[in-house]
This record gives structure tokens, C-alpha cells and sequence, in this order.
């Protein structure tokens, strides 16, 4: 069989493009379940980062904030997701899905939190200064004048971080998970295909077009946030 | 209508503002001149609680401002202010910028504020700029809008700090134009400004700072006329 015999017969063979599509769907599940969390949990640190500046009240959140932080982008990915699948979700019946979401989504939240702080710290401090002389409360000015301009600041780094992540989730695979990356090992071993060459091939070519999805998405986005600059 | 007693300001170990004691009627148009770095942009923002005094208190129509307990958000929807770059927000039409702020604080339902927006820009002859963005707008434009966005939310007191320091000389003309016609109007004006001709023809009153103090205060003619201290005469004899 020739490379491409062995490539067509992943997309042909039923049992084959089942494996495919199961690893494919294993990624996107975690990839959009740890996206999810990473931007909740992100939104909400760097927000208490901020607050933690202002209010002696969330001094002590603040430093929880900032020591997550520091932990997380300080150690590496596979050791965490060791950590929450043989430590802490170390629980007869946990779904190890659940685990790799938890993993990845807490993994993400740090990186997005930074990105997220700069963002709105990048909002010149004459926008809060308008917003709170007309009379608006401190939380309605970050709300209606800060943020939305944040936002424009910070989808490129967000989207960034989002296709980091994506790919990270091929090291699912260590923990016994069955993902995309998973999947092309196991097409080509010697009880499939015993080639790896066009499995590998397959699984990049997955990656590529779900970023390259993503990348129009974002690149849409960012287009019509960016409106108002045009002259 | 402003009563402002031992205000003292200092940024780290730096004493901006010295022990200013000052009052401010209904009506007065109050021209506030001297060199960078004499402390009369601090002064203005002190105010309005943009800058938070280190001691002293301000009391606005009997409210005391400086104390703790007062709404400050409450004070500052009486209180307009106008800045040196205008702060107009870039993400939204020239009709939300006017807007935002008297239908989020719910002082006018969203119709209504569309309303005063639509007659504020006639006013100032920007109506066909309603729908536009500020990065489509001039630096005079800007700053006639943000005087505009200040007055939606129906002040008592308008603050301008350097408003026309950032804009082209050939722009400083319609920005003052609209400063003017408010002033006839009887609006109470607190004015940072280098513009001394302005200071002449609108001020009622003009405040030469220095290095933190109110030095010098008179009527503009005298003032111009007749300065008396050393300081003041050589800083006018500078500028004029």
C-alpha cells in the first residue's frame, strides 16, 4: 500500500475514521470545556488582581490570585495534569474528561488572567477619569467604558492562548485519554495501519483546521471590534 | 457654591498644593492661570475628587465632599468636567458618548437623552455628527463634544482643565466660542487655561498659582492692569 492508499483508508475505512472521529471529539471536548473555565476563571483573577490594588479588602484574595498564578505558569503543563489526575481527582469512576477540563481550564486561566489584567491596564486612565466625573460608579465605568475597550485590546492574545491551548491537550495521552493525538498512535500501530506516517499526517491536518477555524473566527471578531477606528 | 478650606495636596514627598483656601459663587467664572507645575490642574481635579486631597475639606452647595460618608458619584453628576484631551470613548458614536452617563445613572430615560444629545449638537453645530466616531472627528470637534457629553448631565458647575492646551491654534477659536456662549449663559465656570485673552474677556475672577499657592487674585482688568507681585509680573510678562 502506498502513503496515500493508507491515508484514503483512514477517511474509508469505517473503523478507522470512528477511531478518528472519537479522538477528534475527545479534543474538542476539553479543548472547549478548559477554554470555557480558563476564561472565567481568568477574567475573574485578573479582576480581583485589579481590585486587589484598590480595596484593602482584597489584599488577601489578591495574593491567592497572584501566588495561582505564579504556580501555575511556573511549573510544567504535564506535571499539573499528573497532579489533578493521580492526586487530586485520584477517585475510582472520576471522568478522567472532567479531570483533563479542570487541568487545562486552570492551566489556561493563569495565562488569560495576565492577558486580560494587561488589557485593561493598556485602557488609558483618561477613560476612567471621564467616566467617573459624569457621575458613573467606579464598577459601572470598568463595566461600560473600560471592558469593552479591554476587550478589543486583548482578543489577539486571547486567541493566541487559545490555540496554545488546543494544541496542549494532545499530552491527554499520558494520562491514558483517548484524543486525536491518541488516536493517530493507535491507527498506526501494528494491529491498523503499522504506519505511522499517514495517521500522523491525518491528525495534523485535524489540528490545522481547527486553528485555522479559529483564526478567522478571531480574525472576524477583531475586525468588527475594530470599527470605530476606521476614520 | 464651592467653599474650599486648608486644602492640601502632596504626591509622595511632594507638596503639590499648600494650605488653599478659596471660594466660588454661583455664577463666577473663575479663570485659574500660572506656570506647569504650580498645582492649578491638581487643584481642579481636587474638586471633583479626582485627586483625593491629603487634608483639608471642600464642601459643595453644604455637602461636604472630602467627607467619607458623601455619594461622590451623587456630587460629580452636578459637577461637568472637560480635560486637556478630551476622553471622549473611542468605541462608541458621538450620540453614546452623550448618552452613556444620563441614562446609566437614570437621570433621563434613553429617548430623552437622545433628545437632549440631538438639541446639545445643534447647539454646537456637531448634529450631523451624531452617528459618527470620535477618531473621525477633529481635535475641536472633540473637545466641543466632550463639553457637550459634560452638559447632558445638566451641571451646575462646569470644570475645564487645559481644554484647549492639546488642540491646533487654528481649533482653539470654536472650543472657546462654545466656553464663551456657556459662560453667558450664567454657567458657573472653574477654567485651567493659558488662553489669556479668554481669562480677560469671560473671566470674572483670575487666580495666579505657583508652586502650590493661590498668590495673587483679582478682576481680570486689574489683574492684567496692575499685576502686584514680582512673580506674577514676570510670569505675564512671559506670556503676554
Amino acid at each position: 500500500m502506498t502513503f496515500w492508499e493508507r491515508f484514503a483508508l483512514i477517511f474509508t475505512n469505517a473503523k478507522y475514521l470512528d477511531s478518528m472521529l472519537t479522538g477528534l471529539r475527545m479534543t474538542l471536548a476539553i479543548s472547549v470545556g478548559a477554554a470555557a473555565l480558563g476564561l472565567v476563571l481568568g477574567s475573574i483573577v485578573a479582576l480581583v488582581g485589579l481590585a486587589g490594588s484598590k480595596n484593602p479588602l482584597m489584599k488577601l484574595p489578591k495574593l491567592i490570585c497572584a501566588v495561582y498564578v505564579t504556580v501555575v505558569r511556573g511549573t510544567p503543563m504535564a506535571l499539573q495534569l499528573f497532579i489533578m489526575a493521580f492526586v487530586v481527582f485520584a477517585i475510582r469512576g472520576f471522568p478522567l474528561v472532567v479531570t483533563a477540563i479542570i487541568a487545562f481550564g486552570v492551566n489556561s486561566g493563569a495565562y488569560v488572567s495576565e492577558n486580560i489584567r494587561g488589557g485593561i491596564l493598556s485602557v488609558d486612565v483618561g477613560q476612567t477619569e471621564a467616566g467617573r466625573s459624569l457621575g458613573l460608579s467606579a464598577g459601572a465605568t470598568m463595566w461600560y467604558i473600560v471592558i469593552p475597550q479591554a476587550i478589543k485590546n486583548v482578543i489577539p492574545s486571547i486567541g493566541n492562548e487559545l490555540i496554545a491551548l488546543i494544541k496542549e491537550t494532545s499530552i491527554v495521552s499520558m494520562i491514558g485519554m483517548y484524543d486525536l493525538t491518541a488516536a493517530a498512535k493507535n491507527l498506526g500501530s501494528g494491529q491498523n495501519l503499522a504506519d505511522y506516517l499517514a495517521p500522523m499526517t491525518a491528525a495534523a491536518l485535524f489540528y490545522l483546521a481547527i486553528v485555522y477555524l479559529l483564526t478567522f473566527i478571531i480574525k472576524r471578531i477583531e475586525g468588527r471590534l475594530r470599527q470605530s477606528d476606521r476614520r | 457654591m464651592i467653599d474650599v478650606k486648608n486644602l492640601s495636596k502632596s504626591f509622595g514627598d511632594h507638596l503639590v498644593l499648600d494650605d488653599i483656601s478659596e471660594h466660588i459663587s454661583p455664577g463666577e467664572k473663575v479663570v485659574v492661570i500660572g506656570p506647569s507645575g504650580s498645582g492649578k490642574s491638581t487643584f481642579l481635579r481636587c474638586l471633583n475628587l479626582l485627586e483625593t486631597p491629603t487634608s483639608g475639606s471642600i464642601t459643595f452647595q453644604g455637602t461636604e465632599i472630602t467627607d467619607p460618608k458623601t455619594d461622590i458619584n451623587d456630587l460629580r453628576r452636578q459637577m461637568g468636567m472637560v480635560f486637556q484631551h478630551f476622553n471622549l470613548f473611542p468605541n462608541m458614536t458621538i450620540r453614546k458618548n452623550i448618552t452613556l452617563a444620563p441614562v446609566r445613572t437614570k437621570l433621563m430615560s434613553q429617548a430623552e437623552a437622545d433628545d437632549t444629545a440631538a438639541a446639545l449638537l445643534k447647539r454646537v453645530g456637531l448634529e450631523e455628527k451624531a452617528d459618527a466616531y470620535p477618531a473621525q472627528l477633529s481635535g475641536g470637534q472633540k473637545q466641543r463634544i466632550a463639553i457637550v457629553r459634560a452638559l447632558a448631565m445638566r451641571p451646575k458647575l462646569m470644570l475645564f482643565d487645559e481644554p484647549t492646551s492639546a488642540l491646533d491654534p487654528e481649533m482653539v477659536g470654536e472650543v472657546l466660542q462654545v466656553m464663551k456662549e456657556l459662560a453667558e449663559e450664567g454657567m458657573t465656570m472653574v477654567v485651567v487655561t493659558h488662553e489669556m485673552g479668554f481669562a480677560r474677556e469671560v473671566g470674572t475672577r483670575v487666580l495666579f498659582m505657583d508652586q502650590g499657592h493661590i498668590l495673587e487674585q483679582n478682576e481680570p482688568q486689574a489683574f492684567f492692569a496692575h499685576p502686584k507681585q514680582p512673580r506674577t509680573i514676570d510670569f505675564l510678562s512671559k506670556v503676554l
